[in-house]
């Protein structure tokens, strides 16, 4: 009896290993792809087999990355940059979540917005950059109200899904207790939708790195969109794949950022 | 009327509306419960005790009919409600579950700290404070709902089964602590339970409800002297007589034939 026991324990131990184990093994697979591509791609281009103006090596993107922080240039780009996704960022979801707040928790202001959110919703603030420029001025205002407009769309969306999804059980239990409204907001509404609304913010985030770069195209002589745009008319590729790579590991910056804000935030998750 | 009078329910109505269909939860219900009384409601499922409970907590409106609760110290809480299951908030801490009613009346810090620190010890979760529910089991969130109620200090409180999702061992365990809380606090008890066992061992009175629509239909003293045990209550012979008699009540409440036989029944015409 006592050695079946036993056994069986043992036996536990023995499935649960590998599973531990396997997360550090598939983590080398994950450093390997990303590798091999360049490799591949510094390959194909010394040999000419593709066109190195179109692709050039890789070794040759990161020269000339080091050639623009030397210069200077980067640092004043980035900078630029940095500073336009902040203030849009930031100009997007403080009120995507205040209204998405609103939403979800009052029934006439539901009915009076979100089939107007959901409506303007599809269209592209891109789009919308003539207009918010001949009011705003080619400033970085004007960047900042572009990117504000698509990060609102999917904050608010989301918070107010978020507050939604509540179970109306612990809205009883803070009334059953005497809740007022600023005990709603702050005890229940913000923090139960919290886990949604930081979905949100991640997706918002995503889309602020993809606006950036266009509306610095269209209307600007700085930053990364700028870096991208100039170089890519001057036929200078090199320098358009170091500005996508500026972005692309921005992109991974903010959302590792935001998922240690998330563990923060949200404790009681799991 | 009784001066000592703490709940009075009169005539109290409920209907409710599914699709234009009238569902009547609560037909005339009347009952008086007096100060400091512990008050059990069994009926079987779906007879409408806890919207009998909600009305009473201020969570629903009633269709028709009265109900009072008397206040008698203006500096505490009136009412708090232990909610059927789920009642926890997920994202506060025990602790902060525990202290979230003192929180919302803005009582003293001081009051908060003891009252929180008292209750988090007298229900054994002293060392679980800095945890999250979901990092502990169904009896001690349970634990948790009754703390909270206590800390609280209302005059009145209003249990919805707190203990129907528990373990036999569990729920035995719970039910002693409930007992010797009340016991030192005295407080007007209105307890909603499935389970006789439990009704007899905590209640002063047991009123038996008619199935759907929810009527009062009988009532029993259970003058057991106090403090008492579960094996005691097991062991007395009038207790047994008891148990199967609001067991061919229930019995016969689920099949709907309605003999009720009421000369066996105490006593205080309501
Ligand atoms: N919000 C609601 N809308 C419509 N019908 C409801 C609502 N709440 C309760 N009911 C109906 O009222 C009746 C009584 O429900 P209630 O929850 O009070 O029963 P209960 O006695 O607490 O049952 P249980 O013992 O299973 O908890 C049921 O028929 C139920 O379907
Ligand atoms: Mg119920």
């Amino acid at each position: 009896m006592d050695k079946d026991v036993a056994v069986a324990a043992k036996s536990l131990i023995a499935h649960e290993k590998p599973k531990r184990e396997a997360p550090n093994r598939y983590r080398s697979l994950t450093l390997a792809s990303p590798l091999l591509i360049l490799l591949l791609w510094e390959c194909l281009s010394r040999l000419s087999l593709i066109d190195a103006r179109f692709f050039p090596p890789p070794s040759s993107i990161v020269a000339e990355f080091f050639r623009l922080v030397a210069t200077g240039e980067i640092a004043s780009h980035v900078a630029v940059s940095l500073y336009r996704i902040v203030g849009g960022f930031l100009l997007g979801v403080v009120p995507g979540i205040v209204i998405g707040l609103c939403i979800g928790m009052y029934r006439p202001i539901r009915f009076a917005l979100y089939p107007l959110i959901m409506a303007l919703m599809p269209i592209p603030t891109l789009a919308l950059m003539p207009i918010i420029i001949l009011v705003f001025g080619i400033n970085d205002f004007s960047k900042m109200i572009t990117i504000a407009g698509s990060v609102f769309f999917p904050v608010v969306i989301n918070t107010a899904a978020g507050v939604r999804n509540i179970d109306p059980v612990f809205i009883d239990v803070a009334k059953n207790y005497g809740a007022k409204t600023k005990d709603y907001f702050f005890k229940i509404a913000l923090p139960g939708a919290m886990p949604v609304m930081i979905e949100g913010i991640q997706m918002g985030q995503a889309i602020a790195l993809l606006t950036i770069v266009a509306a610095e195209m269209i209307g600007a002589n700085s930053g990364i969109g700028y870096l991208i745009w100039t170089d890519y008319k001057a036929f200078v590729l090199k320098g358009m794949y170091v500005g996508l790579v500026l972005i692309s590991f921005f992109g991974y910056f903010f959302s590792l950022l935001l998922r240690w804000l998330e563990k923060k935030l949200v404790p009681w998750q799991r | 009327m009784n001066p000592d009078v703490k709940i009075r329910v009169e005539g109290l109505t409920k209907l409710f509306f599914k699709k234009k269909v009238g569902v009547c939860a609560l037909d005339r219900v009347s009952f008086e419960v007096k100060n400091g009384e512990f008050v059990s409601l069994i009926g079987p499922s779906g007879c409408g005790k806890t919207t009998l409970l909600r009305i009473l907590a201020g969570l629903e409106e009633a269709s028709a009919g009265t109900y009072e609760l008397v206040r008698d110290d203006p500096n505490k809480p009136l009412q708090s409600m232990i909610f059927q299951e789920r009642g926890v908030i997920p994202w506060m801490t025990v602790e902060e579950n525990v202290a979230f009613g003192l929180r919302l009346r803005h009582a003293p810090k001081a009051e908060i700290k003891e009252r929180t620190e008292y209750y988090l010890n007298k229900v054994g979760l002293w060392e679980f404070r800095r945890h999250y529910p979901s990092e502990i089991s169904g009896g001690m969130k349970q634990r948790v709902s009754i703390a909270r109620a206590f800390a609280n200090d209302p005059e009145i409180l209003f249990m919805d089964e707190p203990f129907a999702a528990i373990d036999e061992q569990n729920k035995f365990i719970l039910q002693e602590e409930l007992l010797s809380i009340w016991e030192e606090t005295h407080k007007t008890v209105l307890f909603i339970t499935h389970s006789i066992d439990e009704a007899l061992l905590l209640s002063d009175r047991i009123l038996l409800m008619s199935r759907q629509p929810g009527r009062i239909v009988r009532e029993k003293t259970i003058d057991l002297p106090r403090p008492r045990r579960i094996t005691a209550v097991r062991a007395n012979p009038e207790m047994a007589e008891a148990f199967v008699d609001i067991w061919n009540h229930l019995q016969n409440a689920v099949r709907g034939s309605a003999l009720e036989r009421r000369d066996e029944w105490a006593l205080e015409p309501i």
